[in-house]
Order: C-alpha cells, then sequence, then structure tokens
C-alpha cells in the first residue's frame, strides 16, 4: 500500500476541494476551456522548474512512495498530477471565497459566465 | 543555483506576472490574501504528509535547513508561486472572455 501515500494525498487535495463545484456552484469545472489553458499554461512552465530541480537535486522521489510510472524528465506520474490537482484545487477555493465574500477579484462584469 | 534562491526568484516571477505581465494584480486584493491563507493551510497539511513521510527528499545542501511542518521553508516560496500564477492567469483569461470584440 506504500506505493500509493503520493497519490492517496493527492486525492485528499481533490476531496477537500472537489465538493465546492456542486455545493457553492463556482462553475470552475464548468469553464472547461478557461480551466485547461490554465492548467496547461501553469503545469508546463513549473514542470521545467521541477524537471531542472530533479535534474541538479534539489529534491528526489522516493521510489517506494509512488506507483512507479516514470516519465520523461525523471518525474513520477504524481508529480505531473499534482500540477494538475493543485491549481484546480486553488482555483477551486479562489471561486469559493469570492462567492461566500463577493470581493471583486477584477475579471467580472454585469453579464457574465457566473450566471 | 541552490533551492533557496530558485524559490525566492520563483516568487518574484509570480509577482511580476501577475503585477506586470498579466496585470491582474491579485496581491493587491483582499480576496487573493484569503484564498491564499486558506491554501497556504492545506499546503502545510499535504506537504508537510509528503516531506514528513519522505515522499519528497531534500537535498540538504540545496536549502537553507529551516523548515515548516516537516517541509523546507522553501516549499512555502515554491507553493505562493504556483498558487498566485494560477490564479493570475485564471483571471487574465476571465477578463479576456469579457472584452469587447
Amino acid at each position: 500500500m506504500i506505493q500509493f501515500t503520493y497519490l492517496a494525498v493527492l486525492f485528499g487535495c481533490l476531496a477537500a476541494a472537489l465538493w465546492l463545484e456542486p455545493v457553492l456552484k463556482v462553475g470552475v469545472l464548468r469553464r472547461r476551456r478557461r480551466l485547461l489553458f490554465t492548467l496547461g499554461v501553469v503545469a508546463a512552465g513549473f514542470l521545467v522548474w521541477d524537471v531542472a530541480a530533479v535534474a541538479v537535486g534539489h529534491w528526489s522521489y522516493d521510489p517506494r512512495q509512488i506507483i512507479g510510472v516514470w516519465l520523461p524528465g525523471s518525474l513520477p506520474l504524481e508529480e505531473v498530477l499534482f500540477f494538475l490537482v493543485i491549481p484546480t484545487c486553488t482555483i477551486l477555493g479562489f471561486e469559493a471565497v469570492r462567492r461566500v465574500l463577493r470581493w471583486p477579484a477584477g475579471d467580472e462584469s454585469g453579464n457574465g459566465e457566473e450566471r | 543555483m541552490s533551492y533557496t534562491t530558485a524559490a525566492v526568484l520563483g516568487a518574484a516571477a509570480a509577482v511580476l506576472v501577475d503585477v506586470v505581465l498579466l496585470r491582474t494584480r491579485l496581491i493587491l486584493r483582499g480576496v487573493w490574501w484569503v484564498t491564499y491563507a486558506l491554501v497556504l493551510c492545506f499546503q502545510l497539511i499535504s506537504n508537510g504528509i509528503l516531506a514528513g513521510r519522505g515522499v519528497v527528499r531534500y537535498d540538504p545542501a540545496a536549502i537553507i535547513g529551516i523548515r515548516v511542518a516537516y517541509a523546507p521553508v522553501e516549499d512555502l516560496l515554491f507553493g505562493f508561486a504556483l498558487v498566485l500564477t494560477t490564479l493570475s492567469v485564471w483571471v487574465w483569461l476571465g477578463r479576456r472572455d469579457r472584452a469587447p470584440r
């Protein structure tokens, strides 16, 4: 079971945030293109940092605690999923906060996609 | 370059993306700081598990040595950069969707 440690942490993050979509109706997953574009840009940028950091030895992964699927750049599959899961959870949290507090973030308009 | 230096540069780059490149200026808004505080709590838990259980292992020579919830303090800057960049791009796209064509 120990090989699922990293994966379990990612599932825990998703579990902590995904309920915001149906319960607070934040509409993040529904805005698919905007979400996918954001994830693409952010993941691409941070994976470059990640690959470089692994290459120079800033950090490494315990092979016993990952499922063992390695991707180019010596990254475990979980690490790539990390850069999809964490930004998604972040956006869900952000949209939930602005929905609850009704504070502006700068992309509001009278007839946006928020309906 | 150490992770310490990279983390400081990464956080600074994220602020530049937010303030200068995309002009979303989230760091001047309350909604950003409330969101960041929330995400930070979850980072301390999830990253604490990853670092504490040794899923991710850090080269002692690459970090300054201060740890917060088992993880190097540098990870806080890394997380700040990741969260700010994500929300800056997200809000920037939201603005573009609304721009008159």
